[in-house]
C-alpha cells in the first residue's frame, strides 16, 4: 500500500480461538505493584 | 472503535477490537474523520466517500517522495479510500466487539489461584513518604510472616491452582530482606512440592536494596526469575521521598549494590523501579538517570496517593507528565539508535506476540487468580488492599470464606466499568487496577482518571516507537 503500513499484530479475535490457558503472568508480579498493565506482557504458548 | 494519534510526526491508526496498528499518511488520517459518521455499510461505499471529500472544502495533503507535504488530487483520494477499504474489509479496521459473551463464558469456568503476594515482613528499615504500607505496617502492627505460615500459603497455593502449572509468588513488605531466612526457607519448601504437584514456582523479590549483599545476591540470582530494586532515580529526588528510619537517604548505600545486583544477572530479568511524584514531576530526568548509571531494565512509575498529601499527582500536573512521556519515547528512540537502548517498562508492549483477548479484558486478577497474604496469614485480594479490614478473604487455614466478594472481583472486567467503554486503552490495561479505583471512586468497577490519562499516554508512546522502530527498519533494508 502506498498510504497506510501496517504493524504486524496479534488478531484479537482469533486469538479468542486458542487463548484463556491462564498461564501467563499475573500482572501486578511484574514490575508496578501500583497500576495494571497486561499489553507488555507475552503469552505463553506464543513464546 | 478506532483511535487516530499523531505523535513524534508519526500518524498512527488503532483498530481497537481487532489489535491493529497502522502508520498511516495525513491523508488517510484526514480521510478518516469521514468515517466517524459512517454506517457501517456506507464504509465501504467508495464513491460517496470520495465525493464528500472533494466536496468538503478540507484541503488535503500527502507527502512528496522527499517528505514534503503536497496537495492531494482526485486520484489520490481515491487511492487512499481504496486502501482503507481493503483494511475494512481484511478486518483491521472498524472491527466489531465480539468479545463481551466471550468473557461471561470464560468467567464461567472455575476460578483458580495461581500468583501470591506474600507480605513476608511488616516492618521496614526505611521511611518513604508515599509508603502505602505506612512504613511496612498496613495499618496494623510489625511482624514478620513464620516459615509456618509461609508454608501454609504455598500449600494453599499449590491446592487451590487447579490446572495452572506456572505458580508465581512474590516476596513483598515491607522489607523481605528482613525475613531473609523464612525467604530462603520457603523457597527450599516450594521447590520441594513442584515435582510432586507438577508446579512451577516463579519466585519474585522487591526490595529497597539496603540488606543486599553477596550471599542474597547469589540466592536470588538461582531462585528468583525477577528482582525489583528500588529506586526513585536522581540522588536528591530519592533521599528526599526514601530516607532511612535516621533520615539518611538511601542513594549512596544502595546504587553499589543494585549496579553489582544487574549486572550479575546480566542486566536481565530484574527492574530498577522508582516512584515520581508531584515533587518531580520532570521523571524522565530520573529515568534518564537511572539510564546513565547502567541500568537497563527500568520502570519508574506515578505515585497512588490520597488527594490531600502534598506529594500526590493532581490534574493540573497532567500535561507536564504527558510531556515527560514524549520526552522519553524521543530519548529513548534516539539513544537505541546510537547502541544505548534500555527498556522502560511502561513502553514496553507486545504487539504481535501479546497476551490473548481473555486476559486483556479479565483485568489483573485481584482477589480470585491473585492474593496477598499478610504475616499472619490472612488473605487480602491484593497488596493494596492489605489492611482494610473489609476486604478480608479468609486466610491460609480456611481458604477463601468471602466467596461473595471474590466473585466480585472476579466479575469485575472492561464490560463493568463504565469508563472502559468509550476507551481505546481497554485492551491495553485491562480496566485499570482495582485498588487504585475503589480508593478514587469508592467502587472497583470505578475508575482513577488521573491514572487512566497516564495510562492511555503510556500506551500511545509504546505503539509510536514500534511504529519508528519499523520505519527505522525499512528504511535500512
Amino acid at each position: 500500500m502506498k498510504h497506510i503500513k501496517t504493524v504486524n499484530t496479534r488478531d484479537l479475535k482469533k486469538s479468542m480461538a486458542k487463548g484463556g490457558c491462564g498461564e501467563c503472568q499475573t500482572s501486578c508480579q511484574s514490575a508496578c505493584k501500583t497500576s495494571c498493565t497486561v499489553g507488555n506482557q507475552s503469552c505463553e504458548k506464543i513464546k | 472503535m478506532v483511535h487516530r494519534y499523531l505523535n513524534n510526526g508519526y500518524y498512527i491508526v488503532l483498530d481497537v477490537n481487532s489489535g491493529s496498528v497502522h502508520n498511516v499518511d495525513k491523508l488517510v488520517y484526514d480521510l478518516l474523520e469521514i468515517y466517524e459518521e459512517l454506517s457501517d455499510e456506507n464504509k465501504l461505499n467508495q464513491n460517496l466517500i470520495v465525493s464528500k471529500a472533494l466536496n468538503s472544502g478540507f484541503k488535503y495533503e500527502m507527502s512528496d517522495d522527499d517528505g514534503k507535504l503536497v496537495p492531494a488530487g482526485e486520484e489520490d483520494i481515491k487511492e487512499a479510500v481504496g486502501e482503507i477499504t481493503e483494511l475494512i474489509k481484511g478486518g483491521m479496521l472498524y472491527t466489531k466487539d465480539v468479545y463481551e459473551n466471550a468473557i461471561e463464558k470464560f468467567l464461567e469456568q472455575p476460578s483458580l489461584v495461581k500468583a501470591l503476594c506474600l507480605h513476608i515482613a511488616h516492618d521496614c528499615n526505611l521511611r518513604c513518604k508515599y509508603c502505602f504500607a505506612e512504613e511496612g505496617e498496613y495499618h496494623g502492627r510489625r511482624c514478620l510472616m513464620s516459615y509456618e505460615t509461609g508454608k501454609k500459603a504455598l500449600d494453599f497455593l499449590v491446592a487451590n491452582s487447579g490446572v495452572r502449572k506456572n505458580l508465581e509468588v512474590d516476596f513483598f513488605g515491607g522489607e523481605p530482606l528482613m525475613n531473609f531466612k523464612v525467604v530462603k526457607d520457603l523457597v527450599r519448601y516450594g521447590r520441594s512440592i513442584e515435582k510432586e504437584n507438577n508446579k512451577r514456582f516463579r519466585f519474585t523479590l522487591t526490595t529497597n536494596g539496603t540488606y543486599l549483599n553477596d550471599e542474597i545476591m547469589e540466592f536470588a540470582n538461582k531462585e528468583m526469575s525477577n528482582l525489583v530494586l528500588s529506586i526513585d532515580g536522581r540522588k536528591e529526588v530519592n533521599d528526599a521521598m526514601r530516607p532511612m528510619a535516621g533520615g539518611k537517604g538511601t542513594y549512596d548505600i544502595i546504587v553499589p549494590k543494585f549496579i553489582k545486583a544487574a549486572n550479575s544477572r546480566d542486566q536481565m530479568n530484574y527492574y530498577v523501579r522508582g516512584t515520581y511524584t508531584h515533587f518531580n514531576l520532570d521523571f524522565s530526568e530520573d529515568v534518564l538517570h537511572l539510564a546513565d548509571l547502567g541500568f537497563k531494565q527500568i520502570s519508574v512509575e506515578p505515585v497512588v496517593a490520597p488527594k490531600d498529601e502534598a506529594y500526590a499527582l493532581k490534574e493540573e500536573d497532567l500535561p507536564i507528565l504527558l510531556e515527560q512521556y514524549d520526552i522519553l519515547a524521543k530519548e529513548m528512540l534516539k539513544r537505541s539508535k546510537e547502541g544505548r537502548a534500555f527498556n522502560f517498562f511502561h513502553f514496553m508492549i507486545d504487539l504481535d506476540g501479546g497476551p490473548c483477548v481473555y486476559k486483556r479484558l479479565s483485568g489483573c486478577g485481584a482477589g480470585c487468580e491473585y492474593l496477598a497474604v499478610t504475616p499472619w496469614g490472612d488473605l487480602y485480594p491484593c497488596h493494596q488492599f492489605v489492611g482494610e479490614e473489609q476486604f478480608k478473604l479468609g486466610d491460609v487455614d480456611n481458604g477463601i470464606q468471602k466467596t461473595e466478594l471474590s466473585k466480585q472481583f472476579r466479575g469485575s472486567n472492561v464490560y463493568t466499568k463504565e469508563k472502559c467503554q468509550n476507551c481505546f486503552a481497554k485492551f491495553y490495561c485491562s480496566g485499570g487496577c482495582a485498588a487504585n479505583s475503589y480508593h478514587f471512586s469508592g467502587s472497583i468497577n470505578g475508575s482513577y482518571d488521573v491514572g487512566c490519562e497516564l495510562q492511555k499516554k503510556r500506551i500511545e508512546c509504546a505503539i509510536m516507537m514500534k511504529v519508528a522502530k519499523m520505519e527505522e527498519e525499512e528504511n535500512e533494508e
